[in-house]
């Protein structure tokens, strides 16, 4: 493995973790947020609803294996 | 001092005092097996290391746009928060071993003896082995000083309170020559996850162009509904494993 390989795999270990889901789905409710936030619509209530179920279903996963 | 502020302080001491204590079991291990001084030594590299990292990428972070700011902070912060809290909750339902300091220090206690002694007042695995921990131990620490500190324009503050956290730990350590393994570091990785969390969602939220109700006092409503619902999940979990339906072998720590 290449030293910039083993960095970039350092470095996704750090941040993402465990489960890549968990990092994909925030990315996807931030975008979300920002959509709703642009239209009429009352947009502060995404991201916790998101975080929720992110969490639940990481820890379900986590629980089943 | 704002109440942001104090969330900020909070956060960056307890997650600083939970890595403190991690990195601390290691230098003691090697320092009280092998070389006080080469294992100091190590700590000390790799304190200028972090405090250079901060104070690169600090001023860096903090020249961006504040909602550029907050939707990358915001959101880094969540993912990271996320996997603290996610292992404090599987660790608090039983499914994930709890981190052992005292069996930590009897296995670096142990690698320290067995490995290759130089002839020299210098020990290269002394200093080696504490850079590496304190470093990687560190790194955690050295971002979330440098997200919320960025965030909020306050680097030195949180700066502070890592400083504070360190120096705490390093005292009671020394005083104590052994490992602190009374320390409740899962429940402080709970706390801290909960904090990340919470603060990841005001500001990835806000930065995505949404109005919190109630402006920066919505943080109180997330902060304590956050937690209920750790909680809540972590009562949810330890009735599926006492039930046995919750898998089968423990997660390593």
């Amino acid at each position: 493995m290449t030293g910039s390989r083993r960095v970039l795999l350092a470095i996704w270990d750090f941040v993402v973790g465990d489960d890549w889901r968990v990092a994909l789905g925030v990315a996807v409710a931030i975008a979300v947020t920002a959509v709703v936030a642009d239209s009429s619509v009352a947009a502060w209530w995404v991201l916790p609803v998101a975080v929720v179920a992110l969490l639940t279903d990481s820890l379900r996963r986590a629980a089943r294996r | 001092m704002s109440g942001q502020d104090l969330g900020l302080a909070v956060a960056v001491f307890l997650a600083c005092t939970v890595e403190a204590v991690e990195a601390l079991t290691i230098v003691l291990a090697v320092g009280a097996t092998r070389s006080w001084s080469s294992a100091l030594s190590g700590v000390g590299a790799a304190t200028v290391v972090l405090a250079a990292i901060v104070a690169a990428l600090g001023p860096a972070l903090t020249s961006l746009p504040i909602d550029v700011l907050r939707v990358a902070v915001g959101g880094l912060l969540l993912v990271f928060g996320l996997q603290w809290l996610r292992k404090a909750i599987l660790r608090a339902a039983g499914l994930k071993a709890l981190h052992d300091e005292a069996a930590t220090f009897a296995e670096e206690t142990e690698a320290a003896r067995a490995a290759a002694r130089e002839q020299g007042a210098f020990d290269g695995y002394s200093f080696a082995i504490a850079f590496k921990g304190v470093l990687l131990e560190g790194l955690e620490v050295a971002f979330i000083v440098l997200t919320f500190g960025a965030n909020q324009h306050r680097v030195a503050l949180a700066a502070v309170a890592a400083g504070a956290a360190v120096a705490l730990v390093a005292l009671v350590g020394m005083a104590a020559r052994a490992p602190l393994a009374r320390v409740p570091e899962n429940t402080l990785k709970f706390a801290v996850g909960i904090m990340l969390t919470s603060f990841g969602t005001f500001w990835g939220a806000e930065g995505a162009g949404a109005s919190w109700p109630g402006g920066d006092a919505a943080l109180l409503a997330i902060i304590p509904v956050m937690a209920a619902v750790a909680l809540a999940t972590v009562a949810l979990l330890r009735r599926a494993v006492s039930d046995g339906a919750g898998g089968g072998a423990r997660l390593p720590a």
